[in-house]
């Protein structure tokens, strides 16, 4: 974990309510893809905890919803502004499982974090198969993006106005995969844990205080102890997971 | 040169500023980011009987200038506190520490005490009778001055170690519980614990948290704890740990001036992991800058 002032470079809409961030700053503290970051707002006393979608060795790329104060704040900031970040929080998606063809499949906002996800998959010379779950086609964001990376990319709409009409599991059972990765809300997780074929990792949501595991604000159960979203977590492996 | 050292109970510390129990786990998590060394002391997650879980989730709620949690005492238990918890902290703080206790019996106090008290690292035990967030115990000891006195005398019993009594705001007069306290041998009184609060969210037009109430504690609280530490410090003579939405070396000051030997530091640890450092750091230049060259001798200077 590392705190410092970051840059914005970008913070532009990309869906209605989902907005990308391109923060500047040092990144030494990112392992892996599904880390996250928490941010100080002025205003708010909390940080508030938003995954990484990317990152390189001087940027960091946050896709994030607009759902409640914080978010509200973090669309109105502007190319310019710097913000205080604590970075490397976390542990995330372990990308080197022995598997050939994973299966990463993303639910609305849960998406932004299996974009890094694949490129790490893809430089560890595997070929990932993506499905991406939106409600409507307007709330479409970066299909195109991950396409880019020269890999399968489904999409589900659950009114059918764009891609496969449904849910990503419509799609997911009748694919061949050796694993999967996911995040995503938590009836989809319900969804592929009734319906996946081999291990997989599991990426969770929780109301934090600190993000860094001293609060003990986001516990969970699991079948070996008790573990914090924010530090143990938020991936968990399939078979830890109580459900 | 200014002087940071204070006294607390017979053991000299290098300066006031100890993270509040439940914002700093067993110390080691932040003993990756700063040498924590550099603090007076810390005090150590609540520590019960038996393996506690805690409350459902959500546990956090943010509000105006502070936060409400009901994390509910989580904790490995005693046994594991000693086996798996105490050994790693040694490896990296090599100071006295405080060992917060919570229970829902006198028995349960004087059982963890009991096994806490031949850990020498063990500075002072915290005895928390004042959580908010377990029914059926803790806060039931705080809000009664009777109680409050027999998990003193109780406790006193079992360990020669000084007693800290750790009060709960949420009462009438907290100088009646204090004065119960210290007839029956405490050694000191720390507070404030949280304040009782809820939140309720507009949308689902129901509380966030799961446990529906919990404590407030953040800047919005220090006006109530240094009111409530300058009434204990007239009604008794035993030392004061004082805390309450300390965030800077100007805080600490305030409480000390209200009447704390130490201060802790909670809630701000959560926002800025390196809230303790910096208040450390900065002591000395907010010292010089109110001419105080001994922080000991302020401790009480508001009176």
């Amino acid at each position: 974990m590392k705190q410092g002032i970051y840059e914005i470079l970008f913070n532009f809409q990309l869906a209605p309510n989902v907005f990308r961030m391109v923060l500047k700053g040092d990144t030494s503290a990112l392992l892996s893809p599904g880390q996250f970051v928490n941010i100080k707002i002025d205003g708010l006393y909390l940080r508030r905890p938003i995954s990484v979608c990317d990152y390189d060795k001087e940027t960091i790329t946050l896709i994030y919803k607009v759902v409640g104060e914080g978010t509200e704040k973090m669309a109105q900031m502007a190319a310019g502004d710097k913000i205080d970040l604590l970075v490397g929080l976390g542990n995330g998606f372990n990308a080197e499982k022995k598997c050939q063809k994973p299966l990463v499949i993303g639910g609305g906002v849960g998406i932004p974090p299996l974009y890094g996800l694949c490129k790490e998959l893809i430089k560890f010379g595997k070929k990932p198969i993506v499905i991406l779950g939106f409600n409507t086609a307007s709330e479409m964001f970066y299909e195109e993006v991950f396409k880019l990376l020269g890999i399968d990319v489904y999409v589900t709409t659950v009114d059918g106005s764009y891609g496969v009409k449904g849910f990503v599991t419509d799609v997911m059972k009748d694919l061949e995969y050796d694993y999967f990765y996911t995040c995503g809300p938590s009836p989809m997780f319900k969804a592929i844990e009734s319906v996946a074929k081999t291990s997989g990792q599991f990426s969770f949501e929780e109301r934090m205080g600190c993000g860094f595991g001293a609060c003990m604000g986001c516990t969970c159960k699991t079948k070996y102890g008790n573990k914090r979203i924010c530090k143990d977590g938020p991936v968990l492996e399939r078979e830890e997971i109580v459900w | 040169m200014v002087n940071t050292k204070v006294n607390l109970c017979g053991v000299e510390l290098d300066n006031p500023i100890i993270p509040a129990s439940g914002t700093f786990g067993f110390g080691y998590e932040f003993a990756l980011t700063y040498d924590i060394n550099i603090l007076g002391s810390l005090s150590f997650k609540g520590t019960t009987k038996d393996p506690r879980f805690g409350n459902p989730t959500p546990r956090i709620a943010e509000c105006k200038s502070g936060m409400l949690n009901s994390v509910g005492l989580q904790n490995p238990g005693v046994d594991k506190v000693i086996s798996e918890e105490l050994p790693k902290l040694k490896a990296c703080f090599k100071k006295p520490v405080m060992a917060n206790v919570s229970g829902f019996s006198v028995e349960d106090y004087v059982y963890t005490v009991e096994k806490l008290d031949s850990e020498s690292q063990i500075g002072w035990f915290e005895i928390n009778i004042s959580c908010p967030n377990v029914h059926g115990g803790g806060l039931a000891f705080g809000t009664s001055a009777e109680n409050a006195a027999a998990v003193t005398k109780a406790v006193k019993r079992v360990t020669k170690k000084p007693v800290i009594i750790k009060l709960s705001p949420n009462v009438t007069d907290i100088t009646e519980i204090a004065k119960a306290c210290e007839a029956e041998g405490a050694d000191g009184i720390s507070l404030i614990n949280t304040l009782l609060g809820m939140k309720i969210d507009l949308k689902t037009k129901k509380p966030v948290l799961a446990n529906k109430a919990g404590g407030f504690s953040g800047p919005a609280i220090k006006p109530v704890a240094v009111r409530m530490i300058y009434q204990v410090y007239d009604a008794v003579e035993i030392p004061i740990v004082g805390m309450g939405g300390v965030a800077t070396a100007e805080d600490v000051i305030e409480l000390m001036l209200a009447g704390a030997t130490a201060v802790e530091v909670g809630a701000a640890n959560l926002v800025e992991p390196f809230a303790c450092k910096n208040i450390i750091e900065n002591l000395p230049r907010v010292m010089e800058k109110y001419k105080i060259n001994n922080l000991s001798d302020i401790i009480g200077g508001a009176h």
